[in-house]
């Protein structure tokens, strides 16, 4: 039947098999770039594991910005509860199990989560991103004053996790944190690849694309919205309690406006709203940073400035999807 | 015929401009009302006071037999008050058959979901075939809506609608901005629309609210000043004045 057809897998947006393969692939090169880096750099790995935290930061925020479509600059308030927390667990508290500090963590994130999304919410446009900027600073405040639990301006010191499982201890070259760090991104890379596909995701998607359109389906957008808001929290959670166990140290810069920022444009960079771009943007600023930064440490800021401004204007769609705009024009023509 | 909505004496000012005056308005099951009215006359207003996205200064809205005044607009739509955007409110970068299944899944509490795949999903599939089969666009059910014709999102925007399962359904505008060559679909889509389901549309196309509606009611600065069947309409002597105008004119000529 004609009828049937035209729903079958045929279709290139997101049928069956087809997500599928294109998950495996994106896992085999999440896994393969993993294990070059891990041979090429084996005396880089703090950076690399550095790298695998914030790219978790930067999934947590294209769940919201990429997904749902709301801007902020404060998301690093998300990552940052998620260091503290899984940090302050382990130095006060005596938990130093780095699977129950990462659960930890990922409460905090998502109890963050929870708190920004509910006043974020309350605005929309400018005044969010201006309540964003706010929270994040109202967080780093809060955790500068309160030095008692956090250590203030000197940072939380103290935290010294197990080995993982009682097997692998955390090692001087960052090696256990490092696959630590790599196993915890791909889990939670195919959790929330499965999550964007479901009804859920759909229904995020629909509100980014129109609110007013969604309500009039008798969806309510704000408890949507929040729900998104808790996980993306539990994500970035993740990620602050991954920094956590593998530089043992939780500072201030962990929740700041500029660690915000450049999660925003990481995520800008590799693109919005596919997952995959967030992770690209991740892996091309820090590792052109530390590039740029080591040639030249008094501008690098400049190159990198001037890198974005290039992207912005002669690939918006960021770096992976310009790609996939670039391989669907080659596909048409044959 | 049993009622199933009813707007009791409604008001509504702004400042001191009244948008609407004691608006009182009932639908039965199976009934195919027009609503029309000059530019300014505040068909938008009640249409926004009946879906709860205003409130009004005083009056009630009745829906199956339940006061739904101090209701929020998504809740009344739940229970079956559903309405369509005179512009095109569809989610462009989305495909037809996700639009309907989304609405599918709202109506059946599933749209919360955060496992698996409409696509997965038997009964969703199912109906989204059949919702954009019966309404001919499903050879377009898996492009980006950015890239279908405005007549098929049309089309599209009454499939979302119905996959709601309404009780009442207030179409703004319907067939505005289609081409002349696309109407008839419209028209088409219209004429087999559930036989239980109470209709209220806005348009401006005098030809089509003529074969479509059964009633027609007519609002002028904020009040109704007609309601009555279509022959009555172009011969009520306040509605031409304040409407009509050439048209009624027109007709009467020819």
């Amino acid at each position: 039947m004609a009828a049937e057809q035209t729903i079958s897998p045929a279709s290139k947006a997101t049928s069956g098999p087809n997500w599928l393969l294109r998950d495996l692939a994106g896992l085999a090169v999440i896994l393969v770039l993993a294990g070059i880096g891990y041979l090429l750099f084996p005396n880089n790995l703090a950076l690399l594991t550095r790298i695998t935290a914030i790219a978790l930061l930067v999934l947590s925020l294209d769940l919201v910005t990429g997904y749902c479509g709301i801007a902020t600059l404060g998301h690093a308030a998300l990552f940052g509860a998620g260091a503290y927390a899984a940090g302050i667990a382990a130095a006060h508290f005596g938990i130093t199990d780095p699977i129950i500090m990462v659960v930890i963590g990922a409460i905090g994130g998502a109890a963050a989560g929870l708190l920004a999304g509910a006043i974020m919410l309350r605005g929309h446009g400018l005044a969010q991103l201006v309540l964003s900027i706010a929270i994040v600073y109202l967080f780093h405040e809060t955790a500068n004053k309160a030095s008692g639990w956090t250590g203030g301006s000197d940072g939380l010191a103290g935290i010294s996790p197990d080995p993982v499982f009682g097997l692998f201890g955390f090692d001087l070259w960052g090696r256990t944190a490092y696959v630590f760090g790599i196993v915890l991104l791909v889990l939670v890379f195919l959790l929330l690849r499965v999550l964007v596909r479901s009804p859920f995701g759909m229904l995020c998607r629909g509100i980014k694309e129109d609110p007013v359109r969604v309500s009039a389906m008798g969806a309510s957008v704000n408890a949507t919205l929040l729900r998104m808001y808790v996980i993306s929290g539990a994500v970035a959670g993740v990620g602050g309690a991954l920094n956590a166990i593998s530089t043992q140290v939780v500072g201030l810069d962990s929740l700041s406006f500029t660690t915000s920022a450049e999660a925003l444009v990481m995520l800008v960079l590799g693109g919005t709203g596919s997952l995959y771009g967030g992770l690209i943007g991740t892996l091309v600023f820090m590792w052109f940073e530390d590039f740029v930064s080591s040639i030249n440490p008094f501008h690098w800021l400049t190159i990198v400035g001037a890198l974005l401004i290039a992207v912005v204007l002669f690939a918006p769609s960021g770096l992976y999807g310009t790609a996939v705009q670039l391989l669907q024009r080659i596909r048409d023509k044959r | 015929m049993s009622t199933v909505f009813e707007a009791r004496h409604l008001n509504k000012s702004f400042g001191g401009l009244a948008v609407a005056k004691d608006i009182s308005i009932s639908l039965a099951r199976g009934d195919r009302v027009a609503l029309i009215g000059p530019n300014g006359a505040g068909k938008t207003t009640f249409i926004n006071l009946v879906t709860g996205h205003l409130a009004p200064d005083s009056g009630t809205v009745m829906f199956d037999d339940a006061d739904v005044t101090a209701l929020s607009p998504t809740k009344r739509v739940r229970q079956g008050l559903v309405r369509s955007f005179q512009v095109t409110r569809l989610f462009s970068e989305m495909t037809p058959a996700e639009h309907v299944a989304l609405a599918v899944l709202q109506r059946t509490g599933r749209s919360g979901r955060m496992l698996g795949n409409f696509q997965a999903m038997q009964d969703v599939m199912a109906e989204v075939q059949e919702s954009l089969h019966s309404l001919g666009i499903d050879h377009v059910a898996n492009r980006r809506v950015s890239e279908i014709a405005y007549g098929q999102q049309r089309l599209l925007e009454i499939a979302l609608a119905l996959a709601l399962r309404p009780k009442v359904l207030l179409l703004d505008e319907p067939a505005a901005g289609v081409p002349q060559s696309d109407t008839s679909r419209i028209e088409t889509a219209l004429a087999a629309l559930p036989a239980d389901l109470a209709v209220l549309m806005i348009d401006h196309d005098m030809d089509l609210v003529f074969r479509f509606a059964r009633r027609v009611v007519v609002l002028a600065a904020g009040a109704i000043i007609f309601d009555g069947s279509p022959q009555e309409v172009t011969q009520d002597m306040r509605v031409r004045e304040a409407y009509l105008g050439n048209y009624a004119n027109a007709r009467s000529a020819a």
